[in-house]
């Protein structure tokens, strides 16, 4: 038996972070460098907050909602900077098969309210999501926890419908946080992380305190964390360079300079699989065809989109999800040049250089206009027109996304491998977006979850990626970097590619330099 | 005005105002009917955004049987009236609280930047409306409608963000957000609502001021005001004690205007302050379909105009001896 979250890889794990962070901040500012310190107070803006915000951690939907579980309560694991689970809650996790988990928890922990953390909060927590009356965002995830039971004062047995060996990781995503047993009415917060709610008032603020009884010992550091949002970004960006707010994420790229100008603060470029991607249909006769797909993905500027949309923040891509931040990413799949002649071919060939065909871009998918009108230009220079029909962002993801031939979707960082592909591309998958069906894509990511050796399923990784960049109807022409823009003075943070703000954690890490 | 005639006159004057009070009970309504059928047509529902992207069409239906919303539109919307008649809003259906609770957060906050504002604008506007109005074709009557007309074209977003970045970014004088603690002390409650108050106040001292001018120009071409000057009153009682008074009914209804537009209007000051007011809120119930809630701002708002407008018509009504007998 293995325990996946042994100290040797997390070790490794732990470095890699911290090299990722020496090597984002140049100069060791906001990395992870120096002796921290206890105390001191900030605020934090993140992007938007309303009424819907919540203190379940089932029901996070936010970048807000996140950091304020991820404040508020703990998980069985923690995501390092390469999106592996390391130990949280649980200090041990063993399998054999991918399928029959053993967990063993951690000793001494404590809820806020002061009780024992037992086996029975952990089962509830996990097995609650299933329940549709809970209304989790996750319940799809859950849905593979077959059961759980006690198997010992601090051990538990979790066993799943099917392998699955990316379960440290997944158990790290917030939705996944421990909650106490039976707990259904969440208007007020009992947790085990870092700090304890003050005062929470949703689409205003949450403000947090210093949790002393912590089972990390020594953290957290701050002493107390006010989270609002501010959505407008001008004025966020306004905020921090004011002082009025000590961090920020989702810093505009025309922002970057502006803020980096000062000496007082800066901004961490966090490269993540955010992306944009134009969307194919394969339910209509032209964006099913093999060749107009094609001549679509050879018609992307993707170096001028990177370069002028996201000022260079920004990694090019190659028509398929996994970003080389995954340890999974398939390096040896060339790249897709921009090709107008060779587009024009094959639109020749396909008999339809002359149909006119709207595509749908909209605020909400982050670059998409600007992408759409790209695209348009080179399919104008070799006589394809298409028209971009800007929409408003309020209900795009109900009315236009995947419901037209041509629409441009927008999806953030997956904490695994197998995530991204199981919600986007399994031919039976709900957000299947181009309702694509291939037989052996869907073998391979079968065949992935039940393969335990780690090196041969990177190998299966590699090839489902190669088939989604060869036969997939979409074309992804960047991943986006995450911008975060922060007081020079709040330090001990690395970036983790999940989101902004340390993939949302950053509150146990964080201490105030002054 | 004799003794006598004065309870007639008095009982018209009542009729007329409680006539107003009916219509603005049946406006009301109108506008909750509208709303509802137009919220009604926007794509998606209250269960689809807040389970999001990812749900299944189950969990979607589930949903949308616990927040009631797979019954018919008319049936709903007779619920609502029948609950707001009663004087309960209703239960939000996204953040499983009581409406009023929501609004009794919110409400409280855009008053208090509606009232300073006002309070700060009013006497200004009186100030350069008068003072233009008096030196009539003169250097400062021209120099102040320079200065008014580029005020009223200039947008709030402008106003705010050269604000913010002058006195917050660059300075460092005063936040560029508006976060009041629980117990201020003055001089915090001061610093937050300085650019706020300032930034709505720079648009209506404007509109307002051009307005009062207007209306003091008009009573100062009649001829009571010559006789009044040929019998040798003086300027400032000339204003005070004769235009004024007669001016009052469309300045009243210029200010009734103007504070509507301060109570409505300030969803752009509230989100570049990130002021949490009932106008962000109420966007916040648009995106989120949040019918109870989305309703009860819309009739908040619709409610403080119709009374700010009947307030302005009773002041005119009482100030006209000729209104008063219709």
């Amino acid at each position: 038996m293995v325990d996946v979250l042994s100290t040797d890889i997390s070790r490794r794990a732990l470095l890699g972070g911290l090299a990722a962070g020496l090597a984002v901040n140049g100069a060791g500012v906001g990395s992870a460098t120096g002796q921290p310190r206890a105390g001191g107070r900030i605020r934090i803006a993140s992007t938007n907050s309303s009424t819907a915000d919540t203190l379940d951690p089932a029901k996070g939907s936010t970048a807000t909602d996140y950091i304020r579980h991820y404040m508020l309560y703990s998980g069985l694991t923690q995501f390092d900077g390469q999106l592996r689970g390391r130990p949280g809650l649980a200090d041990r996790m063993v399998t054999q098969d991918n399928i029959v988990w053993n967990i063993r928890l951690r000793r001494g922990v404590h809820f806020h309210n002061g009780k024992p953390l037992t086996v029975e909060d952990v089962i509830f927590s996990l097995l609650r999501h299933r329940d549709p009356a809970a209304g989790s965002k996750v319940k799809t995830v859950a849905d593979q926890f077959a059961s759980a039971r006690r198997a010992g004062p601090l051990e538990l047995q979790l066993r799943l419908t099917g392998p699955n060996p990316d379960l440290p990781a997944i158990l790290a995503v917030s939705h996944f946080l421990i909650v106490e047993n039976g707990r259904r009415d969440f208007s007020k917060a009992n947790g085990t992380g870092p700090y304890i709610a003050h005062e929470f008032a949703p689409g205003i603020r949450t403000i947090v305190r210093k949790n002393p009884n912590y089972w990390k010992p020594g953290r957290p550091y701050l002493d107390e964390i006010e989270l609002i949002a501010i959505p407008d970004e001008i004025s966020r960006v306004n905020a921090l360079l004011s002082g009025d707010v000590q961090m920020v994420n989702a810093v505009g790229p025309g922002s970057v300079k502006r803020v980096r100008a000062t000496s007082t603060h800066s901004v961490m470029e966090i490269p993540s699989g955010l992306f944009t991607n134009l969307i194919m249909r394969r339910d209509n006769p032209v964006t099913a065809n093999p060749d107009f797909v094609l001549a679509m993905k050879y018609l992307q500027d993707r170096e001028l989109i990177k370069r002028a949309l996201f000022r260079g923040f920004a990694t090019i891509a190659n028509d398929q999800p996994i970003s080389p931040i995954d340890p999974n990413f398939n390096p040896n799949i060339p790249q897709r040049p921009l090709d107008p002649d060779r587009a024009k071919f094959l639109l020749k060939r396909s008999g339809l250089l002359g149909v006119r065909l709207p595509v749908y871009a909209a605020p909400v998918a982050n670059g998409s206009i600007d992408m759409g009108s790209v695209l348009q230009e080179h399919a104008a220079q070799i006589g394809l027109k298409l028209a971009i029909n800007r929409v408003p962002s309020d209900g795009y993801w109900a009315t236009h996304w995947m419901k037209h031939p041509m629409t441009f979707g927008n999806t953030n960082q997956r904490p695994t491998t197998d995530m991204m592909f199981s919600l986007f591309f399994q031919s039976k998958a709900l957000t299947n977006e181009t309702g694509w069906n291939h037989p052996r894509f869907d073998r391979l990511l079968l065949e992935a979850r039940s393969t335990t050796d780690a090196a041969l399923r990177k190998e299966i990784y590699g090839e489902m990626q190669l088939v989604v960049h060869q036969h997939g109807g979409l074309a992804i022409p960047a991943f986006i970097s995450l911008l975060d823009g922060y007081d020079r003075r709040l330090k001990g943070m690395f970036p983790i590619p999940l989101g902004g703000f340390m993939g949302y954690n950053f509150a146990e890490y964080a201490w105030w330099d002054a | 005005m004799s003794a006598a005639s004065t309870p007639s006159l008095w009982r018209g004057a009542g009729r007329l105002i409680g006539k107003r009070i009916g219509l603005a009970l049946v406006t009301l309504l109108l506008v909750s009917a509208v709303i509802f059928t137009i919220s009604g047509l926007l794509p998606g529902d209250a269960a689809q955004e807040v389970l999001g992207q990812g749900a299944t069409p189950e969990q979607v239906a589930a949903l949308r049987h616990e927040m009631g919303l797979d019954r018919p539109a008319p049936v709903r919307y007779a619920e609502w009236l029948g609950s707001i008649v009663a004087g309960d809003p209703g239960q939000s259906l996204v953040a499983n609280k009581p409406v009023a609770d929501i609004i009794s957060e919110r409400l409280p906050n855009t008053l208090t930047l509606a009232a300073l504002a006002a309070l700060v604008s009013v006497p200004f506007a009186f100030l350069i409306g008068i003072a233009s109005a008096v030196s009539r074709g003169r250097k400062l009557d021209r120099g102040i409608n320079v200065l008014t007309l580029s005020m009223v074209a200039l947008p709030e977003f402008l106003v705010a963000t050269i604000a913010v970045l002058i006195f917050a970014v660059e300075l460092l004088w005063l936040p560029s957000i508006t976060i009041v603690p629980k117990d201020p002390t003055f001089a915090q409650f001061a610093r937050a609502y300085a650019m706020p108050v300032m930034v709505l106040a720079v648009g209506v001292v404007a509109q307002l001021g051009r307005m009062i001018r207007a209306a003091i120009i008009a009573e100062l071409d009649r001829p009571y005001v010559e006789m009044a000057r040929l019998k040798g009153v003086g300027p400032q009682r000339l204003v005070f004690r004769h235009v004024l008074p007669n001016a009052i009914g469309p300045i009243v209804n210029a200010m009734a205007l103007s504070l509507s537009n301060l109570f409505g209007g300030a969803i752009i000051v509230e989100t570049i302050f990130n002021y949490p007011g009932l106008a962000s809120l109420m966007v916040n119930a648009v995106t989120s379909r949040d019918m109870p809630l989305l309703q009860a701002c819309a009739m908040i708002f619709c409610a403080t105009y119709l009374l700010l407008v009947l307030i302005a018509d009773t002041v005119a009504i009482l100030a006209n001896p000729r209104l008063r007998q219709v």
